[in-house]
């Protein structure tokens, strides 16, 4: 048995906590370079206000109904987060953290009333760091997520579920009629892995409640759509095919893309983004300890912008797998300049580091290189960046980077537009919070 | 008896001008050879003491630091322990701790001054003279905590100050219960606040 732990509208609550007087109006978190709508109050919700909307497009109920804008403060997110998670950790003996603001607690062993139990962990993570959450039990990964969206949905839209099933929802506790009752109020677009194609084919052969897809047939839906489909009915019906992946995968690819604050046309800004980009993406990259073979290079233009078009992407082969900073950003760079044509106005730029092996594995090879510069490499390099990671940990991000990224300090124009930023409460000592004496 | 033959490679060659060239001594367990002894100033580094350096640990409480007699452990070995650690000592409930800073002198006779660090503990249930941070008209503010016969409300420590009382209906929010506070005289790292 699973339970999945969600903070609500997770965003938002984390700035709520050290601002008090954002608790009763609208408000909503923006992406990066402050452009939708990525998180949103229930007020937010109810003045019609869409997951993924453009901040222009809802920028007048600025003025109309006091809606709050924020740019996203992933610091504190990220802190808030760790503080959700470790508290929800004691819910059960196994935790996978599915993203920054769900984990799954693995409940086998569990004794004792679990809604209770559910109902005190709700209460103690909203006291100790002040975020509300659902927990939603079911037999499977899949039925958890779909409990916790009925207790949301039980909570926040009065009069579509019984009333007992907000904050907590248990599905193990209902009987089958119950059940059956729950399953056919909920659309099937709520079930965890069917996406928005795959809903619309669904509900053309109709099937439209999350009770019509329990009942059908496995294996014509298999034929049609797969074995993960065929999964995600079974674990409708209380078989787990889905095990807790505690130890998150390490990542098969490492990118670090960003949309420019501002349109970039010239080549020099764009060497800077691309250096910084791929000395972040480097940084990840020795984080999970592993070295790259392959760096790929994009840059584009804005398809919601008139004017000329340009999309073009590169991908370098490394001639044996680095972690080097240094190296990695040679070659994106070279892959800019191969790419990069004047005259159009870029709005994004992206570096992926691909075919990750793990460090330290090498193939052994005749070389053909000079021989001093081949010895002068690894080792060196190796304690250079663990000294380049050490110091930026130690006293900020930024503190050591790759000359080409840009020396100074002032504002790049290519970087983020963060206008809304609220500050780092928790972890910058000059963003502490103030109590009035 | 055993004896301890530096060698080239981890002795420094001493510094002396009178002794040409390295000199190979021979000496007993636990003790300098006498000629060697004197011509170090008093204070500097035995010179024998770099064959018994410490091998670097990044676990720094396991080791008690000290000088090693050669040949024999150190007598502090067995009593190995954590060092005070200030965290342990201001926190409880790590994950729901805060830290506030202060503005204002309404909580002096508290000793809570102006610009002085709260630790913050949200886990706590406030009780009766309890100093909180709590949430009014969207600010924070820190205060005593009253409770007496159903009566709850703000108290400032400096008499000077107003009270915070509450209304029918009006609902008062405390943060977190203040554990400590951090008051510094002098501050070694600028750059951090």
């Amino acid at each position: 048995m699973y339970a999945l732990v969600d903070g609500n509208n997770f965003y938002v609550s984390c700035e709520r906590i050290f601002r008090p007087s954002l608790n009763a109006c609208p408000v909503i978190v923006l992406s990066n370079n402050d452009g939708c709508a990525i998180a949103r109050s229930n007020e937010a919700k109810a003045l019609g206000v869409a997951m993924g909307a453009p901040w222009f497009k809802v920028q007048h109920l600025q003025e109309s109904a006091g809606l709050v804008a924020l740019s996203a403060n992933f610091t504190l997110y990220g802190d808030i987060s760790q503080r959700m998670m470790t508290i929800a950790s004691g819910l059960g003996p196994r935790q996978e953290i599915y993203s920054i603001d769900e984990s799954f607690v693995e409940l086998q062993g569990v004794r004792g009333n679990l809604i209770q139990r559910s109902h005190t962990m709700r209460e103690r993570i909203l006291q100790w760091i002040g975020v509300p959450t659902c927990i939603g039990i079911g037999a499977t990964k899949t039925l958890a997520k779909l409990a916790n969206h009925i207790a949301k949905t039980a909570e926040r839209k009065p009069g579509l579920y019984p009333i007992e099933l907000a904050q907590v929802c248990n599905l193990e506790s209902l009987s089958a009629g119950e059940l059956k009752d729950v399953f056919q109020r909920t659309d099937v677009s709520e079930v965890w892995g069917v996406g928005r194609r795959i809903h619309a084919q669904l509900k053309a052969s109709g099937i439209e409640s999350v009770w019509d897809l329990r009942e059908s047939s496995t294996s014509a839906l298999r034929a049609r759509f797969g074995v993960v489909m065929e999964r995600t009915i079974r674990e409708l019906q209380g078989h787990a095919c889905i095990d807790l992946e505690e130890v998150p995968a390490h990542k098969k690819e490492i990118a670090c893309t960003r949309s420019f604050g501002q349109a970039v046309v010239s080549l020099e800004p764009l060497v800077q983004a691309v250096s910084e980009f791929a000395s972040r993406a480097a940084e990840k990259l020795r984080r999970q300890h592993s070295q790259a073979s392959q760096v790929l290079v994009f840059i584009r233009t804005s398809p919601f912008r008139s004017g000329p078009q340009y999309s073009q992407s590169v991908t370098l082969p490394l001639l044996r797998p680095s972690a080097d900073t240094s190296t990695l950003v040679q070659t994106a760079v070279l892959g800019l300049r191969l790419i990069y044509q004047g005259g159009f106005s870029f709005a994004k730029a992206g570096v992926m580091l691909m075919d990750l092996s793990d460090e330290g594995v090498e193939q052994g090879e005749l070389s053909l290189e000079d021989e001093r510069l081949e010895q002068a490499k690894p080792a060196h390099c190796a304690q250079l960046m663990q000294t380049l990671d050490r110091l930026n940990q130690r006293y900020g991000r930024g503190t050591l980077s790759v000359a080409s990224s840009g020396i100074t300090t002032r504002h790049k124009i290519w970087s983020m537009r963060q206008e809304r930023l609220t500050p780092r409460y928790t972890t910058a000592w000059a963003d502490m919070p103030i109590a009035r004496a | 008896m055993n004896s301890i033959r530096p060698t080239p490679t981890d002795t420094p060659a001493p510094r002396s001008s009178s002794s040409p060239g390295p000199v190979e001594t021979v000496c007993p367990r636990g003790k300098a050879a006498p000629t060697q002894e004197a011509e170090w100033p008093s204070g500097s580094v035995p010179w024998n003491a770099h064959a018994y350096t410490l091998a670097p640990s990044t676990l720094p409480l396991r080791v008690v630091p000290g000088k090693v007699p050669a040949g024999f452990p150190s007598p502090a070995e067995d009593f190995a322990v954590k060092r005070h650690d200030l965290n342990e000592l201001l926190i409880t409930h790590a994950m729901a701790t805060f830290l506030w800073r202060v503005s204002g002198q309404s909580m002096t006779e508290a000793g809570i001054f102006d610009g002085d660090i709260l630790v913050v503990n949200r886990a706590l249930t406030p009780v009766h003279k309890d100093v909180v941070v709590a949430e009014v008209d969207g600010e924070f503010t820190v205060k005593y905590f009253y409770k007496r016969n159903g009566n709850i409300k703000l108290q400032p420590a400096n008499p000077t100050y107003p009270e915070i009382t509450f209304k029918e209906g009006q609902s008062l929010r405390i943060c977190g219960v203040v554990t400590s506070s951090i008051k510094r005289f002098r501050k070694s790292a600028q750059h951090l606040d």
